[in-house]
């Protein structure tokens, strides 16, 4: 049960846009969110639309499964709305209702900061729908490195994530182990409001972090044994490649980026 | 490296701090090219500590190692000495890096620069080797105690160590998970001649072995064959370490007025003695 949790919320597939290397579909993504902020008008977003709905087709992603994305921000698009609603400004008044104008400036601005939002969520999850974790961290190490000259630990960052998602189950084992030998000795998890709720959790936590430091004091020594000394002079086993398929996606992007900056320009 | 004994240790001594009584006391421990060296001792005898002194983990704070014949103590040795002599810890849990089995077999290659062509080959055959391969593409939390450990195995194995070293490998495991492992490495031993350093305190485990040294405050007790060590059953005794079960019963028969041979370790040697005494007694 616990075991078995999917980290992230990658969906294993085969398809073109699984199979692109994780630099690219970095790449494209921030290439995608760049082309949201330079779209200015609500009708613009006709491009970033077309350019989601074909690569969640390519990638064989639902209409469902892209909306699941947006449901946990649905609280701040209704505030992102409904501010900018009812506090824009503007001098085309369409319903007046006490102190509360409700102008036409308002409601365009309500509607593009939404869809901003919107097309931001959905279309960055496409990349995380589609990548696996290690891939994803293997790639922006890649992408990070030449920040080395700037000290920056691209290295250290994707060990760190690798490490990370090596140790989420063990530790949610653990968790489920440690519960459940408190509430043999009659710990209550699930009575109470919610800060009884949280105190109880305090007694869960100790015991936790206690043992995630005792193993990550015994990991550092295993990969110390194992000649681990940092980034400097460490080989790859999984190699990243770029293929005519990349090239095309890339392609695709620059297009779409192209046209959303000339198309308002000229029209 | 060619050398007749891979780790040579010569009157070490380690303190953990610097007032604290020694750990390990002036050992003086050669170990042959290839062979299947088991340490006893009970909890706290110092035997963890001799294991990490042997692939420089620890430092020793008198005396010296040496690892096919390069000293643990100077820097520059560091990483031919952590190639050469390759460890697996008790824990599985906590000695697996990467989130895929053949990843986490490549994490000493990669620390190694081996380039990556090359890497691919030394890590199918690492696993199969332990017999992993078909789970080459798992994720490490979906295996069990014993798979968990022979990947562990395989990753120091890829690394093609002249020993290994095993400190309690085998503790945290079930009664299979333990036979599992240890047969593994008992046959990388035989078949491809890597010098094997196990650490336990399995009796049935260190019977197996073609020698055993007894560790006791830090010192070595006792040092032979498994039929001369087990063969000393009150002095194992009084060391606080249980005895194989035969070579007990073995002893108290002895007591009891029987002339059994010494070096009765397993149910076989025991059956075919007392066969052996039943005959001479009808004659």
């Amino acid at each position: 049960m616990l075991k078995d949790i999917t980290l992230g919320q990658y969906l294993p597939g085969n398809t073109v846009v699984h199979r692109l290397d994780p630099r690219t579909k970095i790449l494209l993504t921030t290439a995608y969110i760049v082309l949201i902020f330079l779209v200015t008008s609500p009708l613009w977003y006709v491009v970033p639309a077309l350019y989601v709905a074909l690569a969640a087709r390519l990638a064989g992603l639902s209409f469902g499964q892209m909306l699941k994305s947006v449901k946990p921000l649905r609280l701040l698009l209704i505030l992102t709305f409904v501010l900018n609603l009812f506090f824009s400004g503007g001098t085309t008044v369409w319903v007046r209702w006490g102190i509360v104008n409700i102008t036409r400036e308002g409601v365009m601005l309500a509607i593009h900061f939404s869809m901003r939002l919107i097309f931001l969520v959905v279309g960055t999850s496409i990349l995380t729908l589609t990548t696996s974790p290690v891939a994803l961290s293997d790639g922006i190490e890649i992408l990070l490195k030449p920040l080395k000259v700037f000290h920056f630990p691209a290295h250290e960052l994707a060990m760190m994530m690798t490490i990370a998602l090596r140790f989420i189950p063990t530790l949610i084992e653990e968790t489920d182990k440690i519960m459940k030998a408190q509430q043999a000795r009659g710990a209550d998890f699930e009575s109470g409001n919610l800060i009884a709720r949280a105190k109880a959790m305090v007694p869960l936590l100790v015991p936790l972090f206690v043992s995630a430091f005792r193993r990550a004091g015994e990991l550092a020594m295993a990969m110390e044994a194992r000649c681990y000394h940092g980034g400097e002079g460490r080989t790859r086993l999984r190699v990243l490649r770029f293929t005519a398929d990349d090239a095309k996606a890339i392609l695709v992007t620059v297009a779409a980026l192209a046209l959303v900056v000339a198309g308002q320009k000229l029209l | 490296m060619d050398c007749i004994n891979p780790i040579e240790a010569q009157s070490v001594a380690y303190r953990y701090e610097e007032d604290a009584p020694l750990a390990v006391d002036h050992v003086t421990l050669s170990i042959a090219r290839g062979a299947f060296v088991s340490v006893l001792g009970h909890n706290g005898s110092g035997k963890s500590t001799l294991a990490k002194l042997m692939n420089a983990l620890y430092l020793p704070s008198e005396g010296c190692v040496l690892v096919c014949g390069l000293d643990t103590a100077k820097e520059e040795h560091l990483w031919d000495v952590r190639r050469h002599a390759g460890m697996v810890f008790q824990n599985p849990d906590n000695q697996i890096v990467a989130t895929v089995v053949r990843e986490d077999v490549a994490f000493g290659l990669e620390n190694l620069g081996v380039p990556q062509p090359e890497m691919v080959p030394r890590i199918d055959e690492a696993l199969e080797a332990v017999k992993m391969t078909e789970y080459a593409a798992a994720a490490p939390h979906m295996l069990s105690g014993g798979q968990k450990q022979r990947v562990a195995v395989a990753g120091v194995l890829a690394m093609r160590p002249d020993v290994m070293i095993l400190d309690e490998a085998t503790a945290m495991l079930d009664p299979s998970g333990r036979e599992e492992v240890f047969s593994t490495v008992r046959k990388l031993n035989r078949e491809k001649g890597i010098t094997v350093v196990w650490i336990t305190h399995f009796m049935e485990e260190a019977a197996l072995s073609d020698r055993v040294v007894v560790l006791h405050h830090g010192a070595i007790a006792m040092d032979g064959a498994p039929r001369e060590v087990f063969s000393h059953v009150a002095e194992l005794k009084t060391l606080g370490l249980d005895v194989p079960p035969m070579a007990e019963l073995a002893g108290m028969l002895r007591e009891d007025g029987l002339a059994l041979p010494a070096g009765i370790l397993t149910v076989d040697d025991m059956t075919k003695e007392l066969k052996a005494c039943l005959s001479r007694l009808n004659t």
